[in-house]
């Protein structure tokens, strides 16, 4: 194979091409945070009207000031797309996003993506979530590039992004500690891997409308531990805290490894990675399957972020979009993990 | 080259659907180091002196009209091209003989001087024929900088007002025009129109033996001037409506009506010559309302020149929040330009209502103003209101009018009724 970069020869294994120094095995969203959106402002006009916008970042036609770094992060591997954005209440965008495809160009092995939302009530929250979906991605490529199951690498991945998010405590004390969710995937040809932490979720969707969506992830938080014990939802909900979370990732959390869940995708669908900022406004599987469109998925990723908006965006919205297609085989659901 | 600064101040945090942002904006000009205008190169003046009959009643105010005019021409630099003109029911060019303008020398200044000291006193009041002339004597200079003196002692009694609206219609833009009424005979508000329509200032000069200091300054503060005819442009977004436009700082002057209309969504409004020094302005924008957590940009300003060169941009903001301690703040610079446009209302509004007998109306307009001034710090107008009215308590505004209030006193107060007392700024606050 060649080098997409420099187009200098590469042996099919090379992590990284000889000349270059770029990466053969992982195209993946820049670290640091995929600041910016696709193609800039000049690309995709004002996000209120769609007309030019000028230098000073404001819309040269409805005046609408244009998101600019965290504020509103877009990107496109294919394979994998997704968008991070304020929300209308927010004064900052704490969740973060981190994905990428594995393999040699031309042939991807697997596409990996971690979705943070920084917990509010600490410092730095945009930093937690940051350094934890670049921690996780990373070690989750390593370790699949390692030939790893992707079970072990998920676990690896959520240890990295302990290791990474508490670091950021020090030298501060522990009670303010900044501290994030986190939920990843791996998809491969044959299963999709889900680990989670918090109340990030993770849904099923399948192409045919025959076909039920699910949620595949169960939130950390007291009023799910609550229904999970058999309380009806109503009365969890009213409980006090009820939405507080259980667990987190951060320097003042107790260290366990992820739930994990795992899928074989009877038939085509999209995998949807989301904070809760997507899914307080629908929190149904089906609710959320009947805003998903047939469109690319960095196109549905702004679908959905743009009805959550408009639904009142009360908390930065993340969601990462992954279309799963190919031979799958038959239905086996992995329920290892899940909330006790 | 002069150096244009502007800052704006105003609380951009509005409510769920709140419509209206205001804005004060500051201009600050710095002057270079050499001023261009120092050669004397780029300025012209023209002095009008009204030398209608009623000048000779008393004798003494054509004697002090002519001192004035004459103190005005010695404080021209050398080179400022200049002209006499003397206004009665027509104009006439008093000097240089022959219909243009001279650089000041020596020479002309004393041929000049000699001139005026000729001049008799006859006639009527047209002062539209007046301005004509001074535009036709500034139309063969190509000087930038263009000012005018006028000074009258009475009303525009040989001219119909629609009459000279047109004239002020024509003549606006050609010129900076300064009007002086000296006596009490004239009208503050038919100087005033004069006055607004080409972007000077208005006073009134009850002493005739004062009228020199005054040209002096004038005449020197129009030979300060760096920069002509320079524009505020304002750009708005799609769907919004400017509400108005007023210069607030150092004079109040409403430019709304003004605006000339520069590019889609965006007007010019006029402000004049600029030297080194600052003025504020209050913007009123209505916009569509947007959603809460939208930040538009309701206006950009800038400072034009007559080449089209931008020579300052500030932003007016908008954001809506649902946060009330944000959207509840009020800004102190739009609101005590708010106060100061209100207390030259409510004088103007009072002196009408006293002069109309209506005493109630007068005692709350009036009362109104006095708390107005007290609060905002405005000493000069709570000083003038002091003279037309007993002030029982300024800072609730309780008054009594004066059994006899003497006519300089209340046309001084309606005369500077549109001096603003600069906003106090705290430093490191905005």
């Amino acid at each position: 194979m060649n080098c997409p970069d420099c187009g200098e020869h590469a042996e099919a294994n090379d992590r990284y091409c000889e000349n270059c120094g770029g990466s053969l095995q992982l195209r993946r969203t820049p670290s640091g945070g995929p600041i910016g959106r696709v193609g800039g402002v000049t690309v995709a006009g004002c996000v209120g009207c769609g007309s030019s916008v000028g230098d000073d970042g404001y819309c040269e036609t409805c005046g609408r000031a244009q998101p600019t770094g965290r504020d509103r992060m877009e990107y496109d591997l294919d394979l994998v797309a997704g968008v991070s954005d304020r929300g209308r209440a927010r004064a900052r965008n704490e969740d973060s996003m981190a994905f990428g495809v594995v393999g040699p160009p031309g042939a991807p092995r697997s596409v990996v993506a971690v979705v943070c939302d920084g917990v509010g009530s600490t410092e730095r929250a945009d930093a937690a979530s940051q350094a934890g979906v670049d921690a996780a991605l990373e070690a989750i490529v390593d370790s699949l590039l390692a030939e790893s199951t992707p079970r072990a690498a998920t676990e690896d991945g959520a240890a990295a992004a302990y290791a990474a998010v508490g670091e950021l405590a020090r030298p501060n004390s522990p009670d303010t500690a900044p501290s994030c969710t986190f939920v990843s995937a791996v998809v491969t040809p044959s299963e999709i891997t889900v680990g989670w932490i918090g109340d990030s979720r993770a849904y099923w969707v399948p192409s045919s409308p025959d076909v039920p969506s699910r949620r595949l992830t169960t939130d950390d938080t007291l009023v799910a531990q609550l229904v999970a014990a058999g309380m009806d939802e109503a009365e969890a909900a009213a409980s006090l805290n009820a939405h507080a979370l259980a667990r987190w990732v951060g320097a003042d959390a107790e260290q366990a490894p992820p739930h994990v869940t795992v899928l074989q995708p009877e038939a085509p669908g999209r995998l949807i990675l989301c904070s809760d900022g997507l899914w307080n406004y629908l929190p149904e599987a089906e609710s959320l399957a009947a805003k998903v469109s047939d469109a690319e998925p960095l196109k549905v990723a702004a679908e959905l972020t743009s009805i959550a908006n408009e639904l009142g965006g009360h908390d930065n919205i993340t969601v990462v979009v992954i279309p799963v297609e190919g031979p799958l085989a038959g239905p086996s659901m992995d329920t290892e993990g899940k909330v006790p | 080259m002069t150096d244009f600064q502007i800052e704006v101040y105003q609380n951009e945090y509005l409510p769920q659907g709140a419509a209206e942002v205001n804005a004060i904006v500051t201009v600050t000009a710095s002057g270079s180091a050499a001023p261009v205008a120092s050669s004397g190169a780029a300025a012209a003046e023209v002095i009008i002196i009204d030398t209608s009959g009623s000048m000779h009643h008393p004798p003494t105010k054509l004697a002090a009209a002519k001192a004035a005019t004459n103190a005005a021409i010695d404080a021209l630099r050398d080179g400022v091209n200049f002209a006499v003109v003397s206004g009665s029911e027509r104009a006439d060019l008093v000097y240089p003989p022959r219909l243009g303008m001279r650089p000041a020398t020596a020479l002309s200044r004393e041929e000049a001087k000699r001139a005026v000291n000729a001049l008799r006193a006859d006639g009527g009041t047209a002062m539209g024929e007046w301005l004509l002339l001074a535009r036709e004597l500034f139309a063969t200079q190509r000087n930038p900088l263009r000012h005018a003196i006028l000074l009258t002692d009475g009303q525009n009694v040989h001219e119909r007002p629609k009459k000279l609206e047109r004239i002020l219609e024509d003549v606006a833009g050609q010129f900076v025009c300064d009007c002086r009424g000296v006596g009490t005979d004239w009208e503050v508000k038919e100087l005033r129109k004069i006055a607004t329509a080409l972007l000077g200032t208005v006073d009134i000069v009850a002493d005739p033996s004062g009228l020199a200091d005054d040209f002096r300054a004038m005449t020197s503060n129009a030979m300060g001037k760096e920069v002509a005819d320079v524009s505020l442009r304002l750009w708005t977004p799609q769907g919004a409506t400017v509400k108005f436009v007023k210069q607030v700082e150092p004079t109040l002057t409403d430019l709304t009506s003004r605006r000339v209309e520069s590019a889609p969504r965006s007007g010019d409004y006029p402000t004049g010559a600029w030297g080194s020094e600052s003025r504020d302005y209050h913007v009123c924008i209505q916009v569509q309302p947007a959603a809460i957590g939208d930040k538009m940009l309701a206006g950009r300003v800038s400072l034009v020149s007559p080449s089209g060169d931008v020579l300052g941009k500030g932003q007016i903001l908008a954001v809506w929040t649902d946060d009330t301690a944000l959207s509840t703040k009020i800004n102190p610079e739009v609101a005590h330009y708010t106060g100061q446009a209100e207390l030259a209302t409510v004088i103007e509004e009072g002196l009408e209502a006293q002069r109309a007998g209506q005493i109630e109306t007068a005692t709350a307009k009036l009362g109104r103003a006095v708390k107005l001034a007290h609060e905002s710090g405005h000493e000069d107008t709570a000083k003038l209101l002091a003279k037309v009215v007993d002030v029982v308590d300024p800072a609730d505004g309780t008054i009594r009018l004066k059994r006899d209030v003497a006519t300089v006193d209340a046309m001084t107060l309606e005369s500077r009724s549109s001096v603003t007392k600069r906003v106090g700024r705290k430093s490191g606050e905005n």
